[in-house]
């Protein structure tokens, strides 16, 4: 039979990392939190996290980063702000879980093979080249990365796009990217 | 009035019946639309998940074109493009750190961002500049009798409830009762669509699209009308991979542009209606009398 | 007695006030300091001056040391300035030859760094060196207090209050805004723990009240003026027109049977609108007075002139209705109030996820107390407003509180009520009932218990803040019903479970017009609204304005035991007050130099109190010592300088600005 252990010891957190997380704009008023579940109860996506929103807050807060980061709550989050709006402690919760997908990523320990991170760095790689999206090919991308012939099963959402005129495989650019990649370039010096 | 309008990647992709409906439909109202020049991909919640401070750099550029071609509004009819903006914008003001950046990453370019360009919504213009009465005077062929769930979804709405109701929004109600249409009073109006889930985990997405086609079909909707090109694609794009899991929910999406442009008697190919996978078609079943205008503050007591 | 002819000997304390004071600002170094300033015969530091050693200290000191001027630097004047004042006076001084320094509210707690701290601490202490030289013996006089008591409010803090007193003898009047007296209790069916019956324990109270001897009920009235002071106080009470002459009426309601309105039509206001009445009604059955009132807003004669006017034909000779009658003002007199001016209950539309005003079958506890009451508007039986019998029901708690978006502060007796509405509801319905929560308070006594008794009963408890209610199906079960989406906290799973029936815990605020009743009665409010006790442990009815207490709801939610309890004490604290006879003021007050006084006249109309007059014969103001509160106004506007404030003179202040500039 298989059983797991799942007591935490002290030495399972990683002692600082809530702290660091609390002191990032957006994020400092996970410190009130009262472990009432609001989130998870307004979350439409909290029914398929493996922690609820809720457990999140008290992991990060408990410095559970591994436990965390390697969720995939943090990639379900689709930004709709439910939690964020109805939160009695007016606890940014999505703001927090975009902090947690970047250390995810700055980690590289998301879950491997969830398509939701693959697409967040196939977007942000578009995007940093040609300053804007082209979502045939960041979709073509996203499905050669994570599941070749998962593509071949939206043959009809094809077929619809192209009859619509809506199947471009065309590169969009900006004219200036020059501008764009100084601009994150100065971006990135001192930080 | 004039506004700088900010399309957006998607309105110039999947979600281009929005753009091709929303110009029309603008220009017929006399508003003054001229595209942001060079604009970039506004940042977006997947750039802000791999990294925030150059998502603000990206929406930031916009903010400074938008400031350089004459200060006006921005116009931004994508709700992610709204929202990215608006927090941008809102993180600018809380946070020195972040404007720190940004400023360094404008001034390595000689551009600037300083003056606090309002960055607004199609439906916010309609209601509050442009007044639900300048747009009755422009209906000629009301909807009369068409059932239209509005549908607000999530990021005009929430986390900044700027000119809407956070809860209860209505201005799309209101401006869809002056358009003529009965509007179907729904829980659902900003629930989530699933955003990108549908494409990547489709278990959960396609089931989130099938709960509000569901509903909204449940409550005698004939359509649903959306103000954002991914909630349009998701309700209208999924429709198979919807059928396949749970059965015919088979209801068209539209865009309240689209809707807007039928009222006023605009023709079929200037509001793009042949985009969509579910065909939306609809004709008065007899010319109407007079055009039938529901007092507008009815709706707010939705 | 002149103070600059004779040699001044200072004698200076400061307190450590344990680590209050000691942990920020170096005593021993603020001590050595003042020690070299002149005139100051002796420096201490002591750790806590306020304890019967410390006050010890500065009665022998003045007599060994033939101190003649006294200045301690501890805590807030607030507090302890009494006790140094009595410790200066024993010591033989007169008391006003005392001067207290604040730096523990003024500066230990308000600074981290030491050595500025304690470099605050020495000018504010040489500031009150240089003042205290300056002091003058001042007498302290005696006003008599008025045996007579007001009590502003009639539920059933105010009903405590004015029975306590009225039994001990005092001339009570007791105003009330609403038709009867009762208040929030009337309404409730039973009451938690012990499950009594509200009305069987109130309503005998109220018709106490209705008919004590010292006792002056005044229903549907409010207090629209306040003036005097502690001891004598001129109160305007405003009668509202219920167009029945009170002492007619008998309360044999034919003027209700005989109403043109042959059955209730209008929303009845005792029942939270789940009932209706018609326009000449008596509230409940045993409202107190019984006596019916006409509502002008929907009786047809006060509305349109245009009635047969049956009711009046019906009272015949009694001759009670009276359609003329305006508002009418008493003035009163008396030495000491009581204002127990209760709360309101959250606007469940505040929260609009939980539907209340949206789905019909979401209630607010306080209507779902009427629909359980046996005297309520469908007797008892719960049924809900679209006709059924709900075989399950939701009880959401914290609807509205512990919320930053609408109110921060726990209501603290709503987990209890929750519990004693679902206990009441389990019995008249046998349904299963669902308690959503985040976390369970019970401190008080049986209430521990009582929340075992519901466990034992089979009530469910569902650890987790409700996400949102809605009467949107997803699963067949849910049709047609509420269903609530909430993480079950406990189980760590989301869930969504249907019910008939929503109640939501509404919790406490403060009277939409507390504003209002606060300026009326020259009391402090808190951030969030509640009245503000002199002293939040050691002075919890009194407030900062001296004769005026505070009990029950109006200064933050407590329950009924609690309540009674503060009413008694706010009756104690009038009692003690009237026994005692009089009050002492301090000397603070203002006076006019007649022979500078101009009679420009400027002074008078700034003042707050009334206390200024012109004395036509002298040509000159006079201010009214009982009547001054010692503000300064008139001292500050005076254009020839001619009025003076005890305690304040010009010396005194200077010297005192002279004092904190000189240290560097």
């Amino acid at each position: 039979m298989n059983i797991t252990r799942t007591i935490k010891y002290e030495a399972d957190r990683v002692k600082g990392f809530g702290d660091e997380v609390m002191k990032v704009p957006g994020c400092e008023k996970l410190k009130d939190c009262i472990q009432c579940g609001t989130c998870s109860g307004v979350c439409p996506l909290s029914v398929y996290m493996d922690y609820t929103p809720r457990q999140v807050m008290e992991l990060t807060r408990f410095d559970f980063k591994k436990e965390v980061l390697s969720s995939k709550t943090i990639w379900l989050c689709a930004s709709c702000y439910a939690c964020t709006c109805e939160c009695p402690r007016e606890i940014r919760i999505t703001d927090i879980m975009y902090e947690l997908k970047q250390r995810a990523i700055h980690e590289g320990v998301y879950p491997r093979k969830f398509p939701i991170p693959v697409l967040a760095q196939e977007f942000e790689k578009m995007v940093t080249a040609n300053g804007r999206i082209s979502e045939m090919p960041l979709v073509m991308k996203l499905f050669m990365k994570t599941d070749p012939l998962g593509a071949m099963g939206n043959w009809q959402m094809g077929l619809d796009l192209m009859k619509t005129g809506r199947f471009s495989l065309a590169s969009e650019k900006i004219n200036n990217r020059e501008q764009l990649a100084k601009m994150f370039a100065a971006a990135e010096e001192k930080a | 009035m004039k506004y700088s309008y900010f399309p957006g990647c998607s309105l110039k992709g999947l979600g281009r019946a929005y753009e091709e409906s929303l110009l029309p439909v603008m220009k017929h109202l006399g508003v003054d639309l001229q595209e942001l020049d060079d604009w970039n991909c506004c940042g977006a919640t997947a750039y802000m998940s791999v990294d925030e401070a150059k998502a603000c750099v990206l929406a930031s550029r916009n903010l400074a074109l938008a400031e350089r071609d004459g200060n006006h509004p921005i116009l931004a009819p994508c709700s992610a493009c709204y929202l990215v903006l608006n927090k941008t914008k809102h993180y600018l003001h809380q946070y020195p750190k972040m404007k720190a950046t940004v400023d360094r990453a404008l001034n390595a370019v000689g551009m600037k961002c300083e003056k606090d360009v309002p960055v607004r919504h199609p439906l916010d213009v309609l209601i509050n500049d442009i007044g639900l009465d300048a747009i009755k005077m422009k209906v000629t062929k009301p909807l009369q009798g068409l059932k239209v769930a509005p549908y607000y979804g999530c990021q005009i709405v929430r986390p900044y409830a700027t000119f809407d109701d956070q809860a209860n929004p209505t201005t799309m109600d209101r401006l869809l009762e002056a358009l003529g249409a009965t509007v179907i009073r729904w829980p659902l109006k900003t629930k989530c669509c699933g955003g990108s889930l549908t494409g990547t985990i489709p278990e959960a997405g396609i089931r989130m699209v099938y709960i509000l086609l569901n509903e909204a079909k449940k409550r005698g909707a004939d359509c649903l009308a959306t103000v954002c090109p991914l909630c349009q694609f998701n309700l209208d794009g999924y429709h198979s991979a919807v059928r396949r899991q749970y059965g015919d929910v088979l209801l068209p999406t539209v865009y309240f542009s689209q809707l807007m442009g039928l009222a006023f008697g605009l023709p079929d190919r200037d509001l793009a209606l042949n985009r969509a996978a579910i065909p939306f078609r609809w004709r008065p079943s007899s010319p109407p009398p007079a055009p039938a205008q529901p007092p507008a503050a009815k709706s707010v007591a939705a | 007695m002149n103070s600059n002819r004779e040699e001044l000997r200072i004698g200076f304390y400061v307190c450590h006030c344990g680590h209050n004071i000691a942990a920020t600002v170096d005593c021993a170094e603020v001590a050595r300091y003042v020690g070299t300033l002149p005139h100051v015969a002796l420096s201490r530091e002591y750790k806590y001056m306020c304890s019967d050693p410390g006050q010890e200290l500065i009665q022998q000191d003045i007599r060994e040391h033939k101190l003649n001027r006294v200045v301690v630097a501890s805590c807030s004047p607030l507090l302890h300035e009494h006790t140094f004042r009595g410790a200066t006076e024993a010591g033989g001084l007169n008391p006003f030859y005392f001067h207290m320094v604040n730096i523990r509210e003024h500066n230990s707690w308000v600074h981290t760094d030491r050595k500025e701290a304690t470099e605050k601490a020495k000018a504010l202490a040489q500031a009150a060196i240089e003042r205290v030289a300056h002091h003058k013996a001042l007498e302290v006089k005696r006003v008599k207090i008025h045996a007579d008591v007001l009590v502003v409010g009639g539920g059933i803090a105010g009903i405590h209050a004015a029975m306590t007193m009225a039994n001990a003898g005092k001339k009570v009047y007791l105003v009330e805004r609403e038709p009867t007296i009762g208040g929030h209790m009337a309404k409730f069916d039973k009451t938690f723990p012990t499950l009594d019956c509200a009305a069987c324990i109130l309503t005998p109270k109220m018709s106490e009240v209705g008919n004590h001897p010292n006792i002056t009920l005044w229903t549907y009235s409010e207090v629209t003026k306040v003036d005097g002071y502690v001891g004598n106080y001129k109160v305007t009470v405003k009668h509202k027109p219920r167009y029945i002459v009170e002492d007619a009426c008998v309360g044999c309601m034919e003027c209700i049977d005989a109403c043109v309105y042959k059955t209730p039509k209008f929303e009845d206001e005792f029942n939270e609108g789940l009932g209706k009445r018609k326009p000449v009604f008596i509230p409940f059955p045993q409202a107190t007075p019984q006596v019916v009132i006409i509502d002008p807003e929907t009786c047809l004669n006060l509305k349109t002139g245009k009635c047969k006017k049956t009711c009046v034909e019906a009272c015949a000779d009694r001759m009670a209705i009276d359609f003329t009658q305006k508002e009418t003002f008493d003035e009163i007199e008396v030495g000491t109030m009581i204002v127990a001016t209760g709360f309101k209950t959250f606007d469940a539309k505040r929260v609009p996820a939980y539907g209340y005003g949206i789905y019909p079958n979401v209630y607010t506890a306080l209507e779902v107390e009427r629909l359980v009451n046996a005297s309520g508007p469908t007797g008892g039986e719960v049924i809900t407003r679209d006709g059924r019998h709900p075989k399950s029901i939701g009880i959401i708690h914290c609807v509205g509180s512990r919320d930053k978006k609408t109110n921060v502060w726990c209501s603290r007796v709503c987990c209890m009520y929750s519990m004693k509405l679902a206990l009441l509801l389990k019995e008249h319905t046998g349904a299963e009932i669902y308690n959503f929560y985040i976390d369970i308070r019970t401190p008080g006594k049986g209430y521990e218990e009582f929340y075992n008794k519901l466990l034992d009963e089979g009530v469910h408890f569902i650890r987790g803040r409700v996400g949102e209610v809605t009467d949107w199906a997803m699963t067949p079960e849910e049709e047609g019903k509420l269903t609530i989406r909430v993480e079950d906290t406990l189980a760590g799973y989301v869930r969504r479970i249907p019910v008939d029936m929503v109640v939501l815990a509404t919790g406490l605020e403060p009277q939409q017009d507390a504003q209002d009743v606060r300026r009326l009665f020259n009391l402090s409010c808190g951030g969030e609204g509640w009245f503000l006790e002199r002293h939040p442990k050691l002075a919890p009815v009194s407030t900062f304005t001296d004769g005026i207490f505070i009990a029950g709801g109006c200064q933050g939610p407590r329950d009924i035991p609690d309540t009674v309890a503060q009413a008694g004490a706010a009756a104690a604290e009038c009692l003690a007050l009237i026994d005692k006879g009089y009050v002492e003021q301090e000397p603070n007050t203002a006076f006019v130099l007649a022979e500078e006084c101009s009679g420009c006249k400027s002074c008078i109309p700034l003042c707050p109190y009334t206390a200024i007059t012109f004395d036509e014969s002298s040509k000159v103001a006079v201010i009214n010592e009982a009547l001054c509160k010692g503000c300064g106004t008139c001292v500050a506007s005076c254009p020839s300088g001619s009025i003076v404030q005890n305690l304040f003179e010009d010396d005194e202040v200077f010297s005192e600005i002279k004092g904190v500039l000189a240290y560097d």
